[in-house]
């Protein structure tokens, strides 16, 4: 289990302030309080909301920020580049078809080891076009490089948002990150979260020292260059080394976070899941709406449990593994397609990890909510019924399902 | 700074030798000008092409002054995005203003074609760049292809010259006009055979407060097919015969900065090319005509705009 | 020289040692290789301002040779040397001249 608790005092926890906002509006309250060198962003529903309420505090001067208002989001991405490589902090948002077109320079971004922070409102990706909520843009870029980091719900968007930056930031990791939130669910959901003071974000997120700086006029360094055969590989392996080592980071950091503000974070959550014999690993709001489900069969006397995943990269396989060891059957839920793969994101890295560790329990993998389809505490339950029987019978049945589509 | 070859000589290059440009090519000529121009720091985005791949292979690079390269389509907006976070650090005491330039290089399918947008975009938000096309009027980092900086006639290996098909059948856009559409406060077209004229161009670009554009003809002996030697005259010939007139665009007044003597006929400029040599053939005498006819006609509307002022 | 580990290079491919191409050899490519009669040379750095190499060696403004290390033999110098005191011979003549010397 990654999950660590406190260790830390209640007495040095710094006093939340309550306060009702839509995961959009506390990302953008978010990058006020952290207030980047430079942000470039392109506005693209349901992120625009993250992007005019930032450009409200540029206007009123509550932020440093040299705000570049860009014509699009390959644009952003290439001003963010730009700017992380000249040694500031920068920041930018996006979703959807937004991400699709940076998705070129994403992996600029990361093979130049720039620690460019990216909110995200989860959108699906056309065509034909939706502005609605699935994982379609992240996961299209799960192999950029980029650390994912999902919320459950508004108060983790504003918290993912800090923590994003101290992790990208990492001497061991310096690479970007996204942290995500579902469009629309999250980020247009006004709900009660506490906010940081800003004097505790300023303490918390410190200042950073870029290791080279294209503004280091005195010590001129060549970023980007040609690397052909016999240099690529290597350069490819840091990045691996990276992001292995920000498994480590991203629990640290949660727990500091945790110390602070008494709300803990690490790659997982688990919920009864301790003595469960069926499982649903879910990432996103929808893990708030599988508790219910997990409730309602626990009524019923069902062992259910839910493995709520919080980082999608780095994969904490060793965690899940761990988590899952216990049950005799999971199903992964995946808000996004891997067109002719055999399964879907999550699920694939779920067999891996499971495989790897030797645990054998029947896993299957459910696709739900794509273009913002709603997914009820109610759907879900015949999720953990299907489960159950395959637990049963054995008979694990098909390995791909829909969950809330017409046949 | 005025500018004195006797004395700039004694400065070391910031473009260090080494580099695998092609015998000839005149890119690091003007690369070498542009940065003998600029006295204060200088930091430098290149977009893929030529220039980038031939100075940054790793782990040489020939660059003395900060560099970057990000991709194909976006040097422009990298360099607006360095100029933007020097900005905020100056702005909020982080770093002393060290009077820091940003350049960008570009070949014309960086410019004229891929990164188009991007550039539009910094000259309207007016980052202060100064973004420079090494136009050498095709794609020849990748083997010789028509842009749309490829002159009307011009043979490359997407407008070839086939039984029905005399080349490039369209005429190349007129990017330094559109720039001056942006109107941002200094554009021009340069080529280095008048390095003074090119090199003072660099330093009145710079000294404009908002974006700048240097149009600056690069002669490619392996794509137009002519001798290594030849670039500088070659670029001469370009500025003689008025394919590629040398003007400057000041806070939207315009300038000549040179006018030949005698202005020489295109064939003039197509002998000296192989990417020509069809044009010269009886058949293709209208289409020569016809070139002939638009390179006059654009001149004449140039000079106009020029004595207008 | 042995290539660097994964472990040994900085991150994200840059390039700490500005200039480092001067240690890359171009002057193999060369067919023809420029002379210059010093004796008549007026450093005027014609030669000099056209170096697609910044191959022409200057010494407090005046012209001491080229960096064969790096010339390529394109000829722009010999082209546009105003008083024509370049000439450009095959590389195969003046190395056989070298070694006969």
């Amino acid at each position: 289990m990654t999950m660590t608790r406190s260790k830390g005092s209640v007495t040095d926890r710094v006093q939340g302030e309550p306060i009702a906002l839509d995961g959009a509006k506390a990302v953008a309250q978010a990058m006020r309080q952290m207030n980047p060198d430079v942000v470039a962003a392109y506005p693209i529903t349901p992120q625009t909301e993250i992007v005019q309420t930032f450009s409200e505090y540029v206007a009123n001067g509550e932020v440093d920020t040299e705000f570049v208002a860009v014509e699009s989001e390959h644009a952003a991405m290439s001003a963010c580049i730009g700017a992380a490589a000249a040694g500031g902090r920068v920041q930018t948002a996006t979703t959807s078809a937004g991400m699709a077109f940076m998705w070129e320079v994403l992996y600029v971004a990361s093979s130049l080891r720039l620690p460019i922070i990216m909110a995200v409102a989860n959108r699906a990706l056309s065509a034909p076009l939706n502005i609605h909520c699935d994982h379609s843009d992240a996961m299209g870029a799960r192999d950029a490089g980029w650390l994912q980091v999902y919320a459950e719900d508004v108060q983790e968007a504003y918290d993912n948002a800090f923590q994003a930056l101290r992790i990208a930031e990492h001497p061991d990791v310096m690479l970007p990150v996204m942290h995500c939130q579902d469009g629309f669910i999250i980020s247009h959901g006004v709900e009660r979260l506490e906010l940081l003071p800003d004097g505790a974000v300023k303490e918390f997120i410190g200042t950073y020292t870029p290791r080279y700086s294209l503004l280091d006029t005195e010590h001129p360094a060549t970023f980007g260059p040609v690397d052909l055969q016999d240099h690529y590989f290597e350069h490819k392996r840091q990045q691996v080394d990276g992001m292995e080592k920000a498994l480590a980071v991203v629990e640290e950091i949660g727990q500091e976070y945790g110390d602070l503000t008494g709300r803990y974070y690490g790659h997982l959550s688990p919920y009864r899941l301790e003595d469960a014999e069926i499982a649903i690993v879910v990432m996103g709001s929808t893990a708030g709406t599988t508790k219910i489900a997990v409730d309602k069969m626990r009524e019923r006397g069902i062992k259910a449990g839910l493995l709520k995943l919080r980082t999608f990269r780095p994969f904490p396989a060793d965690a899940v593994a761990e988590a899952l060891a216990g049950v005799s059957a999971v199903a992964v839920l995946d808000r996004a397609i891997a067109f002719g793969s055999q399964g879907n994101p999550i699920f694939l890295d779920v067999c891996t990890s499971l495989y790897a560790s030797g645990a054998r329990p029947d896993v299957v993998n459910y696709v739900y909510g794509l273009g913002g389809r709603d997914t009820t505490a109610s759907q879900i339950t015949t999720v953990y019924a299907d489960l159950l029987n395959i637990a049963e019978t054995g008979q694990r049945g098909p390995l791909v399902r829909y969950l809330g589509l017409r046949e | 700074m005025a500018i004195n070859l006797r004395q700039m000589c004694n400065e070391r290059d910031q473009l260090a030798p080494g580099h695998r440009l092609c015998p000839g090519c005149a890119e690091p000529v003007v690369v070498r000008q542009i940065l003998h121009a600029i006295e204060d720091p200088v930091v430098v985005a290149n977009a893929t092409g030529c220039l980038e791949v031939s100075t940054s292979i790793f782990p040489y690079t020939s660059w003395r002054v900060p560099w970057i390269h990000s991709a194909f389509e976006n040097a422009s907006t990298t360099a607006a995005g360095a100029e933007s976070m020097y900005r905020s650090l100056v702005r909020q005491g982080k770093m002393a203003d060290n009077g820091t330039k940003f350049l960008a290089f570009g070949g014309d399918g960086a410019t004229y074609d891929i990164g188009f947008q991007f550039l539009s975009g910094v000259w309207e938000r007016g980052h202060k760049v100064l973004y420079v096309c090494l136009n050498n009027e095709a794609y020849m980092n990748t083997g010789i292809q028509r842009s749309s900086a490829t002159p009307l006639g011009a043979w490359t290996t997407t407008s070839p010259v086939g039984r029905v098909r005399p080349g490039k059948r369209e005429n190349r856009k007129n990017m330094t006009a559109i720039a001056v559409a942006h109107e941002i406060p200094y554009v021009a077209q340069a080529s280095p055979h008048l390095w003074r004229d090119l090199m003072n161009k660099v330093q009145r670009a710079l000294a404009a407060d908002g974006p700048s554009f240097i149009n600056v003809l690069a002669p490619c002996p392996r794509g137009w097919r002519s001798e290594p030697g030849e670039s500088i005259s070659i670029s001469k010939l370009a500025a003689d015969t008025c394919v590629w007139p040398l003007y400057e665009v000041i806070d939207g007044v315009w300038k000549l900065n040179y006018k030949p003597r005698n202005k020489r006929p295109v064939t003039d400029w197509m002998k000296s090319q192989g990417r020509f040599s069809h044009l010269l053939k009886p058949e293709n005498e209208e289409l020569v005509t016809q070139i002939q006819e638009r390179v006059d006609k654009e001149w004449e509307a140039l000079v106009t705009k020029c004595e207008a002022n | 020289m042995a290539l660097k580990s994964w472990r040994e290079l900085p991150i994200g491919g840059v390039i700490l040692e500005s200039g480092s191409s001067v240690d890359y050899l171009t002057g193999g490519w060369r067919a023809e290789r420029p002379i210059i009669d010093m004796d008549r040379c007026t450093s005027c750095m014609i030669c000099w301002i056209f170096c697609p190499e910044g191959g022409i060696l200057v010494e407090e403004s005046k012209v001491t040779g080229i960096d064969m290390d790096h010339c390529k033999g394109c000829g722009i110098c010999a082209l546009e040397c105003p008083p024509k005191v370049i000439k450009m011979v095959q590389e195969v003549t003046a190395l056989e001249g070298e070694q006969g010397r």
